[in-house]
């Protein structure tokens, strides 16, 4: 812990005097954070100490809290003066020069307040946003969701903020504070999401836990039941713990309507994460403080494309890899992810493919990037790697897609038809995962990567062995990496299609068969994978939709669904299958992205 | 150009004018739309519109489509072609489709449009412009026909988009449109009229006996070049929310095949946009003429 600086005063316009602490060189860039409830100045004790060698850092206790004295009424509370007073320490401590927001909880309600007042936003530089929406965006964002008939936002807030309700009522808050009871509640809470993480003691006064229950009780059902336009053009990055117990993800997302230059990262921990993450929190907010000093031009992130649909935007200000994106399910999968605010870096070996995802994509959200790369090679893997993290930082969601088809019997397989399978099916998934999820470990975790295996996987057929064996691989592999990565909040999915109507057909390999028998065998499965019927658009639907979820295992189709049930209960009826001779090979493999 | 042509000159000629006709009345009734027009009352305009000038009989009534489906999403059964109390808002798609039939003559056109702004509308726009060029050159060099609906299906893949003219009845990118001659009496069953689909039975029957088919989709019937005759050729592509297509009359001869008008709504956006037919598309054009001004005489629809 470093010594507590020696707190200055800032007087409001009330009257009041707010306690405020600064650390660091007082000419560098100013990040001013400001604490939640029940907390004061020290929750940002350990963020501070990370931040201070490079920044000139201010904490304040918020009027009520800490050291600062309290208004005598209950509308002494109300967000204007708490977003007023903001602006009076951020013009105390750093005058003429915007300062850098870092909020939480509480404290995020009162900054996005501050950012969205058109008389204040010129004071910020950006605002990094923690475990605190803007009660106005959450208002909106429920009510579109009821006009939509969908009750579910509505259910959701309410579940996470049982306990505002019991804030509302008379005396009895106060008393579960004083007797104690409260703070075993409290204790709990903060457990969740850290364990197996050190504890880290909050130092926090009797005067913190009644004073702030004043907060919920002037400001709650005002913004609710009429929530104002409120939107800010400072870029605004929002930092969602993987165990948030307060709000779901939904309500912090939905800010991105009202944000054009909007960021959302997940990160491994509870609602607690500034006491119990501080490294992960300094590192993205001195990501973004220095992506803005440093002058770029911002590119316009969760912006909704200028041909997006309406609807929810539940990727809003997340990064995106798909390989294999030139085509098929991963091409249909950026487009499903950019309509929801996702930003896309498209991968393909075809540059012309890949650009094109991207162009789309753009149309439909953030401006999209593309790449052309052969995820076979490990050594380009790494440098795209290295590009995207430099370009547009550590992605939040991998989806390593890229793979290709090969039918026929292993008597006919030569060895350099499996190493093609292996380097690509296989390789190109290891070389994903290896070069990404250290960075989205770093990072703070709460990532998603979903790698495209097959229903093969667990089909086994004497039409495809090296096929399903690579994707076999896939699928151990992702389950593998499932239980490495579950400490730090990334979840792995394998996704096992099934017959999916992309151009994969078109460009498999049948091994052992001349020309003409391939021909043949080709139009055979075309045709049959048309008269399924199953769009990649249709497959991507239901990828996008499972990421938020990230599950272990992510049948697409019926027969994928069916083939898992039955590899499951009736083993010997897949050994029956397996002997199947296809009339040349109608496979029913996996499908996805075309070759890479 | 010398054309030996299948059909009289005078008789191309009036195919022309009513096909001209025909977009008219599209481009008419687009400048009426606006905001809470539904589908049956767009297609009613068409139908009205056309009727007041002379056409007496419909190989189909009018057809209207908006917002998504224009991309015919989630279209199960056939009936879900007909126009809905779907509302027009802003910014939504539309596509206008009409075959109206005069003296016998048969026109069948698609007009693709927008209420105001739509990005995405604007592009697939811009990127149709490659299909018009395609299927003349493909046709032209006597290519069978099953093999330039992959070809077209090849490029929708490459461009992103995907095949929606796959949707209509069996899966048809093109039919063949003769003169109608028929004593049955003018009635339109299932949006059909019985006279057309009499012509159509009737020439379905001529061409099976000669293993060909006067419906050109991607199945083994359609391996031949195409029939000298009339074509109405409907490439309709989609991407996600949008659809977008043209319908004109191709002319096929026994050693040649051209569009039998170049003078129309979609083929002068291009042009204006320097987007010859078949160029590879890039940048926005010019939007439609067809952007509804905001000052449009109010026309009652019938109720």
């Amino acid at each position: 812990m470093s010594e507590t600086p020696h707190p200055r005063h800032v007087w409001t316009a009330d009257g009041l005097r707010l306690a405020v602490y600064h650390r660091g060189d007082p000419a560098a860039p100013t990040v001013l954070c400001v604490h939640g409830y029940p907390d004061n100045a020290s929750v940002w004790d350990g963020v501070a100490e990370h931040l201070a060698d490079r920044y000139h850092v201010v904490t304040y206790d918020v009027r009520g809290a800490g050291a600062s004295t309290a208004p005598r009424q209950r509308s002494g509370y109300r967000m204007e003066h708490l977003a007023d007073d903001l602006a009076r320490v951020a013009d105390a401590v750093s005058p003429g020069r915007p300062v850098h927001l870092l909020a939480h909880d509480w404290g995020s309600l009162q900054a996005w307040h501050a950012v969205t007042d058109e008389r204040l936003s010129a004071r910020f530089a950006s605002f990094t946003s923690i475990s605190g929406p803007c009660l106005d965006h959450v208002a909106h964002w429920i009510r579109s969701g009821l006009r939509a008939g969908n009750p579910g936002r509505l259910l959701s807030q309410s579940a996470h903020s049982t306990y505002i309700g019991f804030f509302h009522l008379p005396a009895l808050p106060e008393l579960s504070w004083l007797t104690g009871v409260g703070g075993l509640v409290l204790g709990a809470a903060e457990r969740v999401g850290e364990s197996g993480r050190p504890r880290v003691r909050a130092r926090r006064h009797m005067r913190d836990f009644l004073n702030g229950l004043e907060l919920y009780r002037a400001n709650i059902r005002d913004h609710l039941r009429r929530p104002g336009r409120r939107s800010t053009s400072i870029p605004v990055q929002v930092l969602a713990p993987t165990r948030e117990a307060f709000m779901p993800e939904g309500a912090q997302t939905a800010a991105a309507e009202w944000v054009p230059d909007f960021r959302f990262h997940r990160l491994d921990g509870g609602h607690w994460a500034p006491r119990t993450r501080p490294g992960v929190i300094a590192r993205r907010v001195t990501d973004l403080v220095e992506e803005v000093d440093a002058g770029r031009a911002p590119a316009p992130r969760a912006t909704a494309g200028p041909g997006a649909s309406p609807g929810p935007r539940r990727f809003a200000g997340q990064l995106a890899v798909v390989t294999g994106a030139g085509g098929g399910i991963g091409r249909a999968t950026a487009f499903e992810l950019a309509e929801q605010g996702a930003r896309i870096i498209a991968v393909d070996i075809d540059e012309q493919t890949a650009a094109r995802t991207a162009d789309l994509a753009s149309l439909l959200g953030p401006a999209a990037d593309s790449y052309r790369l052969d995820v076979a090679d490990g050594a380009a893997m790494d440098r795209f790697a290295k590009w995207v993290r430099a370009e547009h930082g550590v992605p939040d969601i991998v989806i390593n897609n890229a793979g290709i088809g090969i039918g026929g019997p292993f008597l006919g397989t030569t060895p350099a038809d499996w190493e093609r399978a292996i380097d690509v099916n296989l390789w190109g998934v290891i070389h994903g995962c290896r070069a990404f999820a250290p960075m989205m470990v770093e990072s703070g975790g709460g990532g998603r990567i979903v790698n495209t295996a097959s229903c093969a996987a667990y089909l086994p057929s004497r039409a495809f062995p090296a096929y399903a064996t690579t994707k076999a691989a896939v699928l151990m592999l992702s389950r593998c990496l499932r239980g490495e990565l579950a400490e730090h909040g990334i979840r792995v999915t394998a996704v096992c299609p099934g017959v999916i109507h992309t151009g994969i057909i078109a460009a498999t390999r049948f091994a052992g068969a001349d020309d003409r028998v391939a021909t043949a065998a080709r139009e055979r499965l075309e045709r049959l994978y048309r008269m399924r019927g199953y769009t990649p658009e249709r497959a991507a639907r239901r990828i996008v939709h499972a990421i938020g979820r990230g599950p272990e295992l992510l049948p697409i189709t019926g027969e994928a669904h069916g083939g898992l049930l039955l590899s499951r209960l009736a083993p010997a009826v897949l050994r029956a299958t397996a002997r199947l001779a296809p009339p040349l090979d109608t496979a029913t493999t996996g499908p996805q992205g075309r070759t890479a | 150009m010398s054309h030996t042509t299948v059909t009289n000159a005078t008789d191309v000629a009036r195919f022309r004018e009513l096909q001209q006709l025909a977009y008219a009345a599209a481009q008419s009734v687009a400048a009426t739309l606006e905001p809470g027009v539904t589908e049956r009352q767009a297609a009613r305009r068409i139908r009205t519109w056309l009727e007041e000038r002379g056409v007496q009989d419909w190989f189909h009534t009018p057809f209207a489509w908006f917002g998504d489906r224009t991309a015919f999403r989630n279209f199960r059964v056939p009936l879900q072609f007909f126009p809905t109390g779907r509302r027009l808002e802003e910014g939504m798609p539309f596509i206008l489709d009409c075959a109206p039939v005069r003296d016998g003559y048969v026109a069948d056109i698609g007009y693709a449009g927008c209420l105001g702004d739509n990005p995405v509308h604007d592009r697939l726009m811009d990127d149709l412009a490659a299909y018009r060029g395609l299927i003349v050159a493909e046709v032209r060099a006597g290519r069978p026909l099953r093999e330039i609906y992959r070809e077209v299906d090849a490029l929708i893949t490459r461009q992103g988009y995907d095949n929606r003219h796959q949707v209509y009845p069996g899966r048809v990118i093109a039919h063949q449109v003769t003169r109608v001659h028929s004593r049955l009496p003018k009635a339109i069953v299932a949006g059909f009229g019985v006279r057309s689909l009499q012509t159509l039975f009737g020439d379905l029957i001529v061409e099976r006996l000669h293993h060909r088919s006067p419906l050109w989709a991607d199945g083994k019937i359609s391996q031949h070049p195409a029939t000298p005759g009339l074509w109405a050729v409907e490439p309709h592509i989609g991407f996600r929310g949008v659809g977008v297509k043209f319908e004109e009359i191709l002319v096929v001869t026994e050693d040649d095949a051209y569009w039998l008008d170049d003078d129309l709504p979609h083929v002068r956006r291009w042009a204006a946009a320097g987007r010859g037919d078949g160029e590879p598309a890039d940048g926005a054009a010019a939007t439609d003429a067809a952007a509804p001004p905001s000052t449009i005489e109010k026309r009652d629809a019938t109720p």
